[in-house]
């Protein structure tokens, strides 16, 4: 009898503490959601992991720029780990579908810098060049980015970068100033 | 003289012995209503070279030349076309979005002015998939035109 009025006891305890447990972790949940509204509210439009991807682009940019092609390969495979990660769907159904074209393009571009030698490498990055400007225009971004301009490199060709100093990824050290600034993002 | 001859049986042995490992063919006599041809309206010159320069490894249905058949150049071919496939297949192309029918088109630009396709190892047997100068101009501007119309 003692033993039967100890397990309802103990059975008891264990339920109380288990509810108060999960009102516990729902007003933390309440508390994580309130704060990602807040910060949404700061910056409009800012994904995560958009901003992620778009660092590895810079990367890249930066890599081309200095003649530097084992950093590019090394950048392009991040990249492509980036997209991969990328996560669409707080996106409207129309957006997710758009983003998905660039995902696996941009996601194919990248990997393909990852092996490539530098003339190569730049090829692609045009055309990924064209991928995450289509992606931000999306996604958004917090920070102001320029599009530059070089009208040399395969016709006339565009990248990225969040200086509005032109530094050519295109030709790197053999033009590094060639190109202009053609649109401020943001 | 006779580690010569051991060694000779070896390789005669190991060289029957990989005849009879299993490659896989990429044969298919079925041409779906996505393929490059279908989808796009391709004049029949550039059709035929398309046909005899890409499609061996970039769709779905290889001519196998007789060489195939022999270990371990079997091998060989099989990892070029499964590769080749992966980047582009042509039997597929209406399933590309648009996004990556213009990558494409660009790549295959950027490939063919560069002269990295169709490759040297395949040219080299295949002496009328090489392109000429006039060929190669020719086939850009029809990609390039296609492009712009996409």
């Amino acid at each position: 009898m003692k033993n039967f009025k100890m397990s309802i006891a103990a059975m008891l305890l264990l339920a109380v503490s288990f509810t108060n447990a999960q009102e516990k972790e729902k007003m933390n949940h309440d508390h994580g959601t309130m704060k990602m509204d807040h910060s949404k509210m700061m910056n409009m439009k800012s994904d995560a992991k958009a901003e992620t991807l778009l660092n590895d682009y810079f990367n890249l940019k930066d890599a081309l720029v200095a003649d530097d092609t084992k950093k590019a390969a090394i950048v392009g495979a991040k990249l492509a780990a980036s997209l991969k990660a990328f996560e669409a769907s707080s996106y409207t159904a129309e957006e997710q579908k758009e983003l998905a074209d660039i995902i696996e393009d941009a996601t194919e571009h990248a990997e393909h810098i990852a092996k490539s030698e530098i003339a190569h490498q730049r090829e692609h990055f045009k055309t990924l060049s064209k991928d995450i400007s289509d992606l931000i225009a999306i996604t958004g971004t917090k920070s102001t980015l320029y599009e530059q301009f070089c009208p040399m490199y395969d016709g006339g060709s565009s990248w990225l970068s969040t200086s509005n100093q032109v530094r050519n990824p295109y030709y790197g050290s053999k033009m590094l100033k060639c190109g202009k600034v053609k649109k401020t993002i943001n | 003289m006779k580690i010569v001859k051991i060694i000779a049986l070896i390789l005669v042995v190991a060289f029957v012995g990989i005849q009879f490992m299993p490659t896989e063919r990429n044969k298919n006599d079925i041409v779906p209503p996505t393929d490059f041809m279908l989808v796009n309206d391709v004049p029949n010159d550039i059709k035929n070279k398309l046909q005899i320069s890409c499609y061996d490894c970039h769709s779905n249905n290889t001519q196998y030349p007789w060489y195939n058949k022999v270990q371990p150049v079997a091998w060989f071919l099989e990892n070029h076309i499964k590769n080749g496939k992966a980047e582009l297949n042509f039997n597929e192309w209406g399933d590309y979005s648009n996004r990556r029918k213009k990558s494409k088109l660009t790549s295959i630009i950027n490939q063919i002015e560069d002269g990295e396709m169709p490759l040297a190892s395949y040219t080299f047997i295949h002496k009328d998939a090489a392109f000429s100068k006039a060929e190669k101009r020719e086939l850009i501007q029809w990609v390039e035109q296609l492009k712009d119309s996409i």
